[in-house]
């Protein structure tokens, strides 16, 4: 393929069968390229043969996931889909909340371009998914971020790391959208490659759901947004499907930059522009333009209608010289959106457009065929069935075969590793904890994000759920959590999945919404690794069939694979999110300790259990044994209790435990406590991780009320003492631990590192 | 009454603006860039975010708009208008307030819940506020330190004009802790932290922020 | 000591949001004929004799541009 004044149309295709076409370039393999032949019956053109290898490559057509994910839809039963208004294969899933609100949510990972630009990469992953959401017909509500780096200390985790968090503040910020939380976590195994993942949520009227279809013969295709330019051209067959410091010249130009510059202020234009559109009914069909651009937008709008499609590629504003309909197609420049409209309404389209300064352009319309023609100047470059590009690409069948060493990492019991047993040496050892990167304050990162703006953020980090407020005059909001332990997915993938399903959901209903779906981010190493994909498969089922426990739906997710530094994958790291639902936002229940002389109770109980822990990481650099039980009508019985109120705060114990989870609590309420550990053991007591557990502040007046409601609902509780006005944390028969001491320990790790 | 809310193409807070003039029992006019007409409002809030995406400089492009042309002719006859983050530089840009806002010393946004103390209490959008109370309001910017030459400054404290002032760290480097001044009259006002974000206990720090809404309410009536 | 300038513009390709937003205005504020603005940044170092060309040319590189988003130029002024 070249970038030469010719341009290879249809015609000149079929009559040269025998070009020699540089398909492994573009990342098709022998037999995928002999498939498109076959479909076609000729070679593609230089055009088509850039759509198919975008449209399948592993990022956009989940080649080698598709066989796995559809456990999802086999363990999801009809009470379980009953609220959804539009699940998996839509841009995102939506959840009918009550009230005639509809919400839709999702997580896309942005991993690779992150680590070639830290900046832009991270921005444009939050510029991406908020345009999935708009596509939906949702207002975009909030964004949080669950991030992975490298080592803390390492060189590169300083490149990479403050890059992208000013750039999921950048376009965040200047876009208007609060950041409600997320993850920051530092593990070696993510040192050549980040794990950048962007949630947006958004909300609609019921009525008001779009769904990405070219529907009606003589409906009008409106490109609108930014101008094409030659921005990540086969950035994503290059980036998702082999290593991503290859070529980047596909299309055979000079190497170019795969690199997208976010432009947030466009964007937001944009959003308000369309949510015009929406709000004047102007729109029977949209899509937003992201990896793949165009040779998405265009195949999935008409494989999902109900005709097919003209486009006129010469009609689409560009911003460089001289680009080849390949490279116009395969352009993934940010901030553009693509419309179906019926004719009588385009003129009231532009002048919304116009009212906006966002450029709109006529590009094509919706035909009675079945094919999606593509013409550059009067001559037909592309002429497909839009389905065999968009929805029937190749699905592998890909080797699975459980790692070899799986067992001996089963068998390396973290009973072995030396404990603290003195009270001097288990003050050292809390204090040494809330001071490790993995758990001391995240502030640094997310004093750079606005949690304000749009003014519905009633939870916001370092909350345990973002919760944001929907209906201004019912008070009715959502919260948000999204979790993964990538060491208990690397020990068992199956209960891994588990419990950041579970932790997900728990956080959810610690801020006393009630969980209601699901939205995942499957972040994994190659899937050309049986290894590999023996854990995406165990992830995968555990995810389903916790789900299916929990009566809750997956409404949609992401894959991405080939997540690896040389041939080491990453820890399996399976994001799951949870959306909760709650009535009235003022009955939130906060993160934190309470009021003076509330009863501080633990809910759930504790065994020893270390396996993956953050202790064992921190003080033995240990990874090794079981992964903590999973208890799924635990963390159900759990979440019912809290949703009956009675609790003026809580927090979730999770890695630390409840060492952490104390300090925690103490520092973000500026209080202290006077607790007695339960059990016998006060080091499994402090630092634990076991699952389904939570600490609860109970005004003293209501607390035989509430441990009885506990007995009732089959939740153990254990009384650990009273919340004080100021001053210490104090551990009976062990360590007072003032607030100052633990707020140097805790708050000074990510400023000391990161500047 | 009816107060106005600018809004540019990258406003963000607008709508929360707007809000907080409701809570403070008033009516909320929308107010558009392109239109050179303040819709006989009795006084206007230039609202926060990020104004043609803060290029050029924050605040630069949206001080040419038509409707801020319509703004400087009011100031003249005594419209009382509050500039907050975004605004506060729009008008800085404009004329209206001297000085200018530069980007944070930490080269950091900045979000974080900011003590401040209320300076000044004869302004139009401060009558309510005891002298010297300390508040708590967000600040969320990335230009958010304010400087100016030095007679400027001198100026400014000489006659009063600094009306609230960063207590605790300074989040940006602010010359003098300056968190925002006002005109000679005072009847213009701008800051850099969000008092619009601070109107009730759910959805911010305090409730502090609504006083200066509820107070030109006061300014205007008597 | 020589006085050296380095500038650091977008690539060509790169989309450069900050110049259009300029571009954008100018002719809301009554100037015409102006087809694009590119924004940039200006860099103007005081050097010492003994620091080269290949040095100069490293710091605009390594550090005062992005390479992946990024060209510069690297002018020595006459003293």
């Amino acid at each position: 393929m070249t970038a030469t004044t010719h341009v290879d149309t249809v015609g000149h295709a079929a009559a040269t069968p025998e070009v020699d076409q540089p398909y492994r370039e573009l990342g098709l393999k022998h037999d995928e390229y002999t498939r498109i032949r076959e479909i076609l019956g000729r070679r593609p053109t230089d055009a088509e043969l850039a759509m198919y290898s975008v449209m399948w490559s592993e990022h956009c057509s989940y080649k080698s996931s598709k066989v796995h994910l559809s456990y999802f839809g086999e363990t999801t039963t009809e009470a379980m889909r009953s609220s959804m208004l539009a699940g998996i294969g839509e841009n995102a899933g939506v959840v009918d909340i009550g009230d005639g609100w509809a919400v839709t949510f999702k997580v896309e990972s942005h991993n690779h371009p992150s680590y070639v630009e830290p900046y832009q990469g991270a921005a444009t992953g939050v510029g991406g998914i908020v345009r999935d959401i708009l596509a939906m017909g949702a207002r975009p509500l909030a964004v949080m971020d669950p991030l992975r780096f490298g080592a803390a200390e390492a060189p590169d985790t300083r490149r990479v790391l403050p890059g992208v968090v000013a750039g999921v503040g950048g376009y965040g910020n200047c876009l208007g959208l609060p950041n409600i939380g997320g993850e920051v976590v530092f593990d070696p195994s993510y040192q050549g490659n980040p794990l950048v993942n962007a949630l947006c949520v958004g909300a609609m009227r019921v009525e008001d759901l779009h769904l990405a279809h070219a529907s009606g013969t003589g409906n009008k295709v409106i490109l609108f947004g930014a101008r094409t330019g030659l921005d990540g051209i086969g950035g994503v067959s290059v980036l998702a499907s082999d290593t991503f410091a290859g070529d980047e010249g596909g299309t055979g130009r000079k190497k170019l930059p795969s690199v997208q510059v976010g432009d947030p202020f466009t964007e937001k234009v944009l959003i308000e522009c369309c949510l015009e559109l929406f709000g004047a009914g102007l729109v029977v069909g949209i899509q937003d333009l992201g990896g793949a651009g165009l040779s998405c937008a265009t195949s999935e709008l008409a494989s999902a209608g109900d005709g097919g499609m003209r486009v006129e590629l010469d009609r689409v504003p560009l911003r460089a010289k001289g680009m080849t309909p390949a490279e116009i197609l395969s352009s993934e420049s940010q901030e553009r959106m693509c419309a179906v409209v019926r004719p009588e309404d385009v003129e009231a389209f532009m002048d919304v457009c116009r009212r906006w300064d966002v450029i709109a352009t006529e590009i094509g319309e919706v035909t009675d065929g079945d094919r999606l023609v593509i013409t550059w100047h009067g001559e037909t470059v592309v002429d497909v069935p839009p389905r065999t590009v968009a929805h029937e690409g190749p699905v592998y069948q890909r080797p699975v075969t459980r790692p070899a060493d799986q067992t001996d990492l089963e068998a390396d019991d973290p009973v072995v590793l030396e404990r603290p047993h003195t009270p001097e040496a288990l003050r050292a050892e809390i204090l040494r904890m809330a001071a490790s990167p993995n758990l001391a304050s995240r502030a640094w990162v997310t004093e750079q994000y606005d949690r304000y703006v749009r003014g519905g953020t009633v939870l916001a980090q370092p909350a345990d759920a973002g919760m944001v407020r929907i209906d201004e005059s019912t008070g009715r909001g959502v919260a948000i959590s999204c979790d993964c332990n990538g060491r208990y997915t690397r020990l068992d993938p199956y209960a891994g999945a588990q419990l950041a399903l579970a932790e997900a959901y728990r956080n959810v209903a610690v801020s006393g919404a009630r969980p209601v779906a699901v939205t995942n981010c499957l972040n994994f190493g190659s899937p050309e690794d049986p290894g590999v994909m023996w854990q995406f498969e165990r992830a995968v089922h555990g995810l389903a069939d916790g789900c299916a426990t929990l009566g809750i739906p997956v409404t949609g997710g992401n894959v991405s694979f080939y997540n690896q530094t040389g041939h080491t994958p990453i820890l399996p790291t399976p994001v799951v999110g949870v959306l909760g639902v709650i009535d009235d936002v003022r009955r939130r229940i906060p993160t934190g300790l309470g009021a003076p002389g509330d009863t501080l109770l633990l809910l759930g109980d504790t065994a020893d259990e270390f396996g993956g822990s953050e202790w064992a990481h921190v003080v033995h650099g240990h990874l090794g044994g079981r992964p903590p039980a999973v208890d799924l009508d635990a963390e159900r019985r759990l979440a019912g209790l809290l949703a009956g109120g009675g609790v003026s705060a809580a927090h979730d114990l999770s890695e630390g435990g409840l060492a952490q989870t104390l300090v925690e609590a103490c520092l973000l309420s500026g209080r202290g406590a006077r607790v007695t550990l339960p059990g016998a053991d006060p080091f499994v007591a402090l630092f634990s991780e076991s699952s389904a557990r939570v600490l609860v502040a109970v005004p003293e007046s209501g607390t035989a009320a509430f441990t009885a409601r506990c007995a009732e609902a089959g939740v153990p509780c254990h009384r650990l003492g009273t919340v004080e006005a100021a001053g210490a944390l104090a551990i009976e028969g062990l360590a007072d631990l003032p607030l100052d001491e633990l707020r140097t320990a805790w708050e000074g790790t990510l400023p000391a590192l990161f500047g | 009454m009816r107060i106005g809310v600018i809004t540019f193409p990258g406003t963000l807070d607008d709508a929360d603006a707007a809000r907080a003039v409701r809570y403070a029992g008033a009516e909320a006019v929308a107010l558009w860039h392109g239109d050179a007409d303040l819709r006989g409002v009795d006084a206007v809030v230039v609202p926060g975010g990020f104004s043609y995406g803060d290029y050029l400089r924050a605040g630069a492009i949206a001080r040419f708009a038509p409707v801020m042309g319509e703004v400087v002719r009011a100031v003249r006859g005594g419209l009382p208008v509050l500039g907050i983050c975004n605004g506060f530089q729009i008008l800085c840009e404009a004329g209206l307030l001297p000085g200018a806002l530069l980007r944070n010393a930490g080269l950091h946004f900045v979000c974080r819940d900011q003590r401040l103390r209320v300076e000044r209490t004869s302004t139009a959008w401060t009558g309510g506020f005891e002298a010297g109370a300390e508040i708590v309001v967000p600040v969320k910017n990335m230009d958010g330190r304010y400087t100016a030459e030095q007679s400027t400054v001198d100026e400014l404290e000489g006659e009063g004009r600094v009306v609230f002032r960063y207590l605790g760290a300074n989040p940006n480097g602010s010359l003098g802790d300056i968190a925002g001044i006002s005109s000679a009259d005072g009847r213009v006002v701008g800051l850099m932290p969000h008092p619009e974000h601070a109107i009730d206990e759910l959805t911010g720090p305090s409730a502090d922020g609504l006083r200066l809404f509820t107070s030109v309410l006061g300014s205007v009536l008597a | 000591m020589a006085r050296v300038v380095v500038d650091v513009m977008p690539k060509p390709e790169i989309l450069d949001p900050q110049g259009q937003a300029v571009a954008n205005a100018l002719p809301r504020l009554g100037f015409t004929g102006i087809a694009d603005v590119r924004q940039g940044k200006h860099f103007e170092l005081e050097v010492d004799d003994s620091v080269d060309d290949e040095t100069l040319a490293k710091i605009a590189e390594g550090f005062l541009s992005n390479p992946v988003v990024e060209d510069f130029v690297v002018r020595r002024l006459p003293a």
